[in-house]
């Protein structure tokens, strides 16, 4: 099947490893974590703090908030903003994101 | 301005409009801070993939790409030359007005937490627009992205959402989108179109000027009648299935007056939905600043002027009309700011052509408008339990609550009745839906600030040492 890499003949730098909720993730230099998410098949990364639903990408522009994620222990990062950088450890922003937060500091 | 010194404007947004206005201002002497949040200049429109991708043929994913060449080698010229000074990954917050000039205010970076402040003469605001939607059930699941932000993703990212696509909702954006989702590989289930195109042609007469929007719609259409493609017309989503992702997608028929005609369901399954329903200028800088709007857009005068002193504005900010419309206002803002900060009146010759094709280009869009307008009676498609305010996750129960036996009669007192309009996103998204909803009539919002600052960053802001014009403050302490 034709990807997008093919349509525009990438040739990317070389691939580097990040983690998503304790799962290793191949990433494309160059590419933000919303897309290096999607690129995984992952869609999803986000709870609300309300009931508790799944949410993504849904503006992809860094208008809507949707799509905040906690990167390297700092939560409500846009994902279509933040570019992803070898080792980044990424986990799903449950709510506020503020609960994980303090897990993460002790 | 410096004694000596040439004038020096801010532009913020490198898009289409603010690339061609920072071109024409440097060609004429003017000190030029063109200041984007992007890595890359070319805004949503002219979107690169980052350089690490490597994309040999990015022009695959664009229209008009000799103008983006142009642009590009123009850019790169003026910043060679030390004419333009293109500040990347500057996210604006405030443009704040000052005796003497302003100073624009942009936080740094992926984190957005370090403060940059760039001092002006004049500034143009070409801050483009970004998409509206209007909800339905199951519009929150992941896996329904906005039409504009699935093709913003590929262009950038070069990633799909997704392997099978509907494409949704009303407007001219949509046949591109499905068209280059469709190009990269993924499967376009359906297009769903709830206007009717054929109904431009009682427009003839503001269309025929336009050989080239024609055609350009004319080669979307084929293209996709080649991937074969269904295209719906007078067709909506009137519900979005799935629980973790979207699933499969219902669509529906529209009668003459704008309902879903009964009986008409049908379930497409899909993994993705790229829906969108036209586009919102964005004017909080413009607003921020005092400048009157004219609509949903910043009013300005024929050289692009809005009424505030020294402050310019182009492009989708003005109101929305598409990259050449943009390109046109931009060099024209930019041919009025190198004459006005050299105390001169520009020459209307100077522009003449720039100026004939903004005024066919805004009639046209004019006519756009009408014919692409969402379904007339949408709100009647959203549930009570439909979330409307994502971020607050206002149900459209508690909205109509408010408009009815509460007897809130605007956007803001539904808001603060509901919380609709504070989350995060500060009612971008759900603006419209909450006017349609209460039956009144949609205004911009007046947001004190165009993104979220620190709090840190907001107390310094005021700090007389750190607001010198082009004082980067990056090395001072910020904790």
């Amino acid at each position: 099947m034709r990807s997008p890499l093919e349509l525009v003949v990438a040739r990317p730098g070389p691939a580097f490893t990040v983690t998503f909720d304790d799962r290793e993730i191949t990433v494309l230099p160059g590419q933000t974590i919303a897309a290096a998410l999607w690129a995984a098949g992952i869609t999803s990364w986000r709870t609300t703090r309300g009931s508790g639903e799944p949410r993504g990408v849904f503006c992809g522009i860094g208008v809507c908030f949707d799509c905040l994620v906690t990167v390297n222990g700092r939560a409500n990062q846009r994902a279509c903003l933040v570019r992803a950088e070898a080792g980044d450890v990424i986990r799903t922003q449950e709510g506020t994101g503020h609960r994980g937060q303090r897990q993460q500091h002790g | 301005m410096a004694e000596g010194s040439p004038p020096h404007v801010a532009v913020v947004g490198a898009g289409p409009a603010g690339l061609a206005a920072a071109l024409a201002a440097a060609a004429r002497g003017v000190r030029v801070s063109l200041i984007d949040s992007a890595g890359e200049a070319g805004g949503q429109f002219y979107r690169q993939p980052a350089a690490a991708l490597g994309a040999r043929r990015p022009q695959v994913l664009h229209h008009q790409w000799r103008t983006w060449e142009r642009l590009r080698v123009g850019l790169a010229a003026h910043v060679a030359e030390g004419r333009v000074t293109h500040l990347t990954d500057h996210h604006v917050w405030f443009v704040e007005g000052q005796s003497d000039g302003f100073t624009v205010h942009a936080l740094l970076g992926p984190e957005q937490e370090r403060p940059v402040a760039v001092g002006a003469d004049a500034v143009l605001l070409a801050t483009g627009g970004y998409e509206k939607v209007l909800p339905f059930p199951g519009w929150t699941l992941p896996g329904v992205v906005t039409a504009g932000g699935a093709q913003a993703m590929l262009k950038g990212g070069l990633v799909l959402p997704g392997r099978t696509v509907v494409v949704a909702g009303t407007g001219p954006l949509l046949m591109p989108v499905a068209a280059g989702l469709a190009a990269a590989g993924a499967e376009v289930a359906a297009l769903v179109e709830a206007a009717d195109p054929r109904t431009l042609a009682r427009h003839a007469r503001a269309l025929a000027v336009h050989p080239a929007k024609l055609a350009e719609g004319a080669r979307y259409a084929a293209e996709l009648a080649r991937r074969r493609v269904r295209v719906h017309v007078r067709h909506t989503v009137v519900a979005a299935h799935g629980s973790e992702r979207v699933e499969a997608v219902t669509v529906a028929a529209l009668d003459g007056n704008g309902r879903v005609r009964p009986g008409s369901e049908r379930r497409i399954a899909c993994d993705t939905l790229a829906v969108g329903h036209g586009m919102l200028p964005h004017t909080d800088l413009a607003e921020a600043l005092g400048c009157r709007l004219d609509g949903t857009g910043v009013a300005v005068d024929e050289e692009q002027r809005t009424d505030v002193p020294g402050v310019w504005a182009a492009g989708e900010t003005t109101g929305i009309g598409g990259a050449v419309l943009s390109l046109a206002e931009g060099r024209i803002a930019g041919l009025s700011i190198a004459a006005r900060l050299n105390s001169r009146t520009p020459d209307a010759r100077s522009y003449e052509a720039a100026a004939k094709a903004r005024r066919a280009l805004r009639e046209f869009f004019a006519v756009l408008d009408t014919v692409y307008a969402p379904p007339a009676h949408w709100t009647e498609q959203v549930a009570d339990d439909t979330v409307v305010c994502r971020c607050e996750e206002v149900p459209a129960s508690a909205i109509r609550q408010a408009a009815g036996e509460l007897g809130a009669g605007d956007v803001r007192t539904v808001k603060l009745l509901t919380r609709a309009g504070m989350g995060w996103c500060q009612g971008r998204m759900c603006g419209p839906a909450v006017a349609g909803l209460a039956g009144c009539e949609f205004q911009p919002s007046r947001r004190p600030f165009a993104r979220p600052v620190p709090l840190g960053v907001l107390a310094r802001a005021g700090d007389t040492d750190s607001a010198d014009e082009t004082n980067d403050m990056d090395d001072t302490d910020h904790q």
